[in-house]
């Protein structure tokens, strides 16, 4: 149950953090769009601090709870770069991922992003009941 | 004081605040991700309750935005301007997520647990990185 709670305060610090990010900034907060964009070279010093302090943030999560985020990663090494090479390519051609469809979209009501989080969804719940059925 | 030293210290604040609660939420660990997308098998709902307070802050924030002339430290809001339901948005979601799927790692905690120093983590952001270049260099409409 605690899980459920933990999860509904940290989703309330994302939604923070891109709520202040679009009132003060004016920006979208898409990890995937800012990230594709900071490779571009475009609004460096901004979308270079945000990534920053994006992977700053469970540092400051072990300074304050005195022990770092659980990460367990069970996806062995040609899975990962398979993995990893789809979600690049994918949120680029489908202009964004869990924050920029799955927050910002949501939350400004977007057909486009209901679709995305829709496929998305429903292409992660089929790729890893697939996994499980081979027991990868 | 310079609104672009502004702007970039409320871009670190902000990416802070996303990381720290994507550390929260417990959605850093791609076991739990995976559980929530294993809908047929042991479910973890916990997702589900992330992205539900992300969205409702966020809707907020969207609100309050569209009274407001301009953002604080900048003179325009820059928005996504596209409505098309196109087959890019459809194939390129779909490709993100059985990527997804496979390692449990969306962009947001993949960089953000960078910070904690795992192989698997920065292999996996390399492949993501290699991923979004090689869409921006062959596949960039326009």
């Amino acid at each position: 149950m605690s899980s459920y709670w933990l999860g509904l305060a940290g989703g309330l610090f994302i939604g923070l953090a891109a709520a202040l990010l679009l009132l003060l900034n004016g920006r979208i907060a898409g990890i995937s769009g800012i990230l594709g964009r900071l490779l571009a070279g475009d609004q460096l010093p901004t979308n270079g601090a945000f990534i920053l302090g994006l992977i700053l943030g469970p540092v400051l999560y072990t300074m304050v709870f005195g022990h770092p985020p659980v990460i367990t990663i069970t996806a062995p090494w040609p899975l990962l770069i398979a993995a990893g090479l789809l979600v690049g390519f994918g949120t680029r051609l489908g202009s964004g991922c869990t924050s920029g469809h799955g927050v910002l979209g949501l939350a400004r009501l977007s057909p486009r992003s209901f679709a995305a989080v829709v496929t998305f969804l429903v292409a992660g719940v089929i790729t890893v009941t697939l996994l499980r059925k081979f027991s990868l | 004081m310079n609104n672009q030293i502004i702007r970039i210290a409320t871009a670190l604040l902000c990416g802070l605040i996303f990381g720290f609660g994507l550390s929260l939420s417990g959605m850093l660990n791609p076991v739990r991700v995976q559980g929530f997308l294993d809908i047929f098998g042991a479910w973890d709902p916990t997702l589900a309750f992330v992205l539900g307070g992300a969205v409702v802050v966020a809707f907020c924030g969207v609100t309050l935005a569209k009274r407001m002339q301009h953002p604080v430290f900048e003179w325009t809001f820059y928005l996504p301007t596209s409505k098309r339901i196109d087959s890019p948005l459809i194939i390129g979601s779909a490709l993100f997520g059985i990527g997804w799927g496979l390692a449990g790692f969306c962009p947001g905690p993949a960089i953000a647990s960078l910070s904690q120093g795992l192989w698997q983590t920065a292999l996996f952001v390399l492949a993501m990185v290699t991923g979004m270049v090689l869409h921006d260099r062959f596949f960039k409409k326009g």
